[in-house]
């Protein structure tokens, strides 16, 4: 088979498509939506034989995932960290119920925060809900884990996930393939209430959950995808979990290293493993790419006198992303101190695109609400977070996907009038409607912009669910006709705009106002194709 | 063999598109590669890099560690001296002289270029001006990519073979283009 460069979630992607999945299931999100792009393009999709459309969310997508996996087939859901939160239900239940086609679930997660509101670990997720985790240190790894995850999958009767961090999901490298395999035909499960979690059905599928424990625990001594890597040192030994490896053995090829590493890409990790490992030297230094979840496991709350070392004791930071240089601190070697950037160099974040829709809408609103002061306006996840910053200092929140449009409801329900919220039109379909059905039915007095570019734009320009529909959608959710309002965001129509705006603001009850333009990246890509 | 570069500039200015270049040259000379990048909410106007590492043998590391990066290859001035911290002291410096000017607080452009002359090895190009002169202005990062090549140890053929593959199905013409700005960039070079 030929050698291909791909990103680690194209490897992903490659993996899950030569391992025979029907379907992939996703919501884009950064660092996470190259995988279902990769496999949109594939010839088998254009072909029809597996599907790989966006979902609304990453609940909706997990839950699809699943009926796939009831209906016999191998399927992936694909999300990133944030987006397993908005799946959890699916995800934690998904364990109880188990499957029955191999079902993946990738959490791509982002340590650093390079593109998101938090750093949160899936490995946790997947402790919690008890099931195997995978974590691939290179591209390479990725394709092969892709693959045996739904062996495993389907051995163990249960979901498995991949969890690679953003410098491995978006890193290219050589990648080998292997043979592909055949789609798995349609089959029942075999146990028709597998899937019914009544309580007394709920209970016994969750007794065989915890049973299935040590056997996973067996499973990853023995696959060889944990490994012991021997040396010659006898004082400290490196447990080096995922990416981190990649990490010690750029340092210990330096440095000419010679300690014995036990490298962990499965979880759970069987206890023996650790346990002989530990025994072979005098201290251990725990590598994690994110939280430290070998090493809290490993340190007790009773002292043991045993020296563990890592990001709990302060030998790595808390928090943010490793590196080589942070590594090769952490194992006390001493490193020359690198040149200095210059202070001349100044900081260049992110800013809106030129002619971008939001920032038309912000500058109408900014002046709609001035009559009333700051601290009005709730926002959401997208491109539109970026009127934080100046020159637009528009928002006053960004927490989760559809957050703007609740807590526009709640801080209303306490007295803020006008109340705004600001959301796109994708996160809208993903997580917004719900909130807006709760202020029409509660009757809460909102002012909800729907900044629609047509496209889930920050991701990269992906279809978005809300396209055409909705005016539709928030009259059908009993917002009233005459306070759904269209404007069109361009500097021409800038003081016609503050006027809708001012109306709306000034009405008490549910209003959506849709400022309606095409990302501009969007419309540029369709330039250069005609 | 192994050549640590980090790619340089601010969203949109094509550092991808080198980055691919030498990627599937490297690849295709039979060489290992990791090439790591920032995609998402990072790309919209603001600084961006890609760490890319080639060697005749693995790559463990997708980030370059700090102090022993080959070559910075920037296609901005301001955002080559972003990520001097990681350049080896014998690494060279390859930047563009065109400023790319999207904050209210942009230093001085001669301030710049001083700093950039301090480096021991470096090659300041008007990029845009060259490739102005062979066709398109947004052949600029490829006039980069042509100015840095001496210091890559790819061949030059395997580059214009990679810029080939890369770009072939937007047509001819702009294979050509790019191409002539690789070679003119590699000339400038030169000619220092």
């Amino acid at each position: 088979m030929s050698k291909l460069v791909l990103l680690g979630d194209e490897a992903i992607a490659q993996g899950a498509l030569d391992a025979g999945i029907s379907g992939v299931y996703a919501y884009p999100g950064t660092p996470s939506t190259e995988i279902t792009e990769y496999i949109q393009r594939s010839d088998l999709v254009r072909q029809g034989q597996v599907r790989a459309g966006w979902t609304a969310n990453e609940k909706t997508a997990l839950e699809a995932a699943l009926g796939m996996s009831y209906a016999g087939k191998r399927t992936m859901a694909c999300m990133k960290h944030v987006g397993l939160n908005v799946a959890a239900d699916p995800f934690m239940n998904a364990a109880v119920t188990g499957i029955n086609g191999g079902v993946l679930v990738v959490a791509a997660d982002d340590p650093s925060m390079h593109s998101s509101q938090n750093e949160q670990d899936s490995r946790f997720y997947g402790k919690f809900a008890g099931i195997p985790v995978l974590e691939p240190s290179s591209q390479q790894e990725a394709y092969e884990l892709t693959r045996y995850g739904f062996e495993l999958s389907e051995k163990f009767r249960l979901p498995v996930m991949i969890r690679i961090p953003t410098r491995l999901a978006h890193s290219r490298s050589a990648v080998e393939r292997s043979p592909t395999r055949e789609q798995k035909p349609m089959a029942m499960p075999a146990d028709p209430g597998q899937f019914v979690l009544l309580p007394a059905l709920a209970r016994k599928k969750y007794r065989l959950l915890l049973s299935v424990r040590e056997k996973l625990e067996e499973e990853s001594g023995t696959s060889g995808v944990n490994r012991v890597e021997q040396g010659n040192e006898k004082k400290r030994g490196v447990i080096a979990c995922g990416l981190a490896y990649n990490y010690y053995r750029e340092v210990a090829e330096k440095h000419r290293l010679a300690e014995p590493v036990l490298k962990i890409s499965q979880y759970p990790v069987a206890p023996e493993m650790i346990r002989d490992f530990v025994g072979m030297v005098e201290e251990v230094i725990v590598l994690e790419e994110g939280y430290p979840l070998v090493e809290e496991s490993l340190r007790g709350v009773l002292e043991t006198g045993y020296v563990i070392r890592g990001r709990m004791d302060g030998t790595l930071p808390r928090d943010g992303e490793l590196n080589p240089a942070i590594v090769a601190g952490a194992l006390d070697l001493r490193r020359e101190k690198p040149a200095a950037v210059p202070g001349v160099v100044k900081s260049r974040p992110p800013a809106l695109c030129k002619g971008c829709g939001h920032a038309d809408m912000f500058l109408a609103l900014n002046e709609a609400l001035a009559e009333y002061g700051p601290g009005r306006v709730f926002s959401d996840i997208g491109c539109y977070t970026l009127g934080a910053l100046p020159p637009f200092n528009a928002i006053n929140s960004c927490v989760d996907m559809g957050a703007s449009v609740t807590m526009a409801k709640g801080a209303s329900d306490a007295g803020l009038h006008p109340s705004v919220a600001v959301i796109g039109d994708s996160t809208f379909t993903h997580s917004g409607m719900t909130g807006l059905l709760d202020a029409v039915v509660d009757g809460s007095p909102v002012t909800v912009i729907i900044s629609d570019n047509s496209v889930t734009g920050m991701t990269g320009g992906q279809k978005s669910h809300a396209t055409g529909r909705l005016e539709e959608i928030c009259g059908g959710l009993g917002v009233e006709k005459e306070h759904i309002r269209v404007i069109i965001p361009l500097r021409k129509n800038h003081d016609a705009n503050v006027k809708v705006l001012k109306e709306e603001l000034a009405y008490e009850g549910v209003s959506v106002i849709i400022s309606d333009r095409e990302c501009i990246q969007t419309a540029k890509k369709k330039v250069r194709k005609s | 063999m192994k050549k640590d570069i980090i790619l340089a500039g601010v969203g949109g200015q094509g550092i991808l598109s080198i980055a691919a270049v030498i990627g599937i040259a490297a690849v295709e000379s039979g060489l290992h590669l990791k090439q790591a990048e920032v995609h998402g909410m990072s790309q919209r106007g603001g600084a961006v890099e890609s760490h890319l590492r080639i060697s005749d043998g693995p790559v463990h590391s997708d980030l370059i560690p700090e102090g022993e990066c080959d070559m910075i290859l920037s296609v901005e001035p301001m955002e080559a001296l972003r990520h001097l911290s990681f350049l080896s002291t014998e690494g060279w410096v390859v930047t563009s002289s065109n400023p790319f000017k999207n904050i209210p607080d942009y230093p001085a452009e001669e301030v710049l270029i001083a700093e950039i002359r301090k480096v021991r090895n470096h090659i300041l190009i008007d990029a845009e001006q060259i490739a102005a002169e062979h066709g398109s202005r947004k052949a600029s990062n490829m006039v980069m990519l042509g100015a840095a090549s001496a210091h890559l140890d790819v061949l030059p053929e395997k580059l214009e073979g990679a810029m080939r593959t890369l770009f072939e199905r937007k047509g001819e013409e702009v294979v050509g283009m790019n191409i002539a700005a690789f070679r003119a960039g590699r000339e400038a070079a030169v000619r220092g």
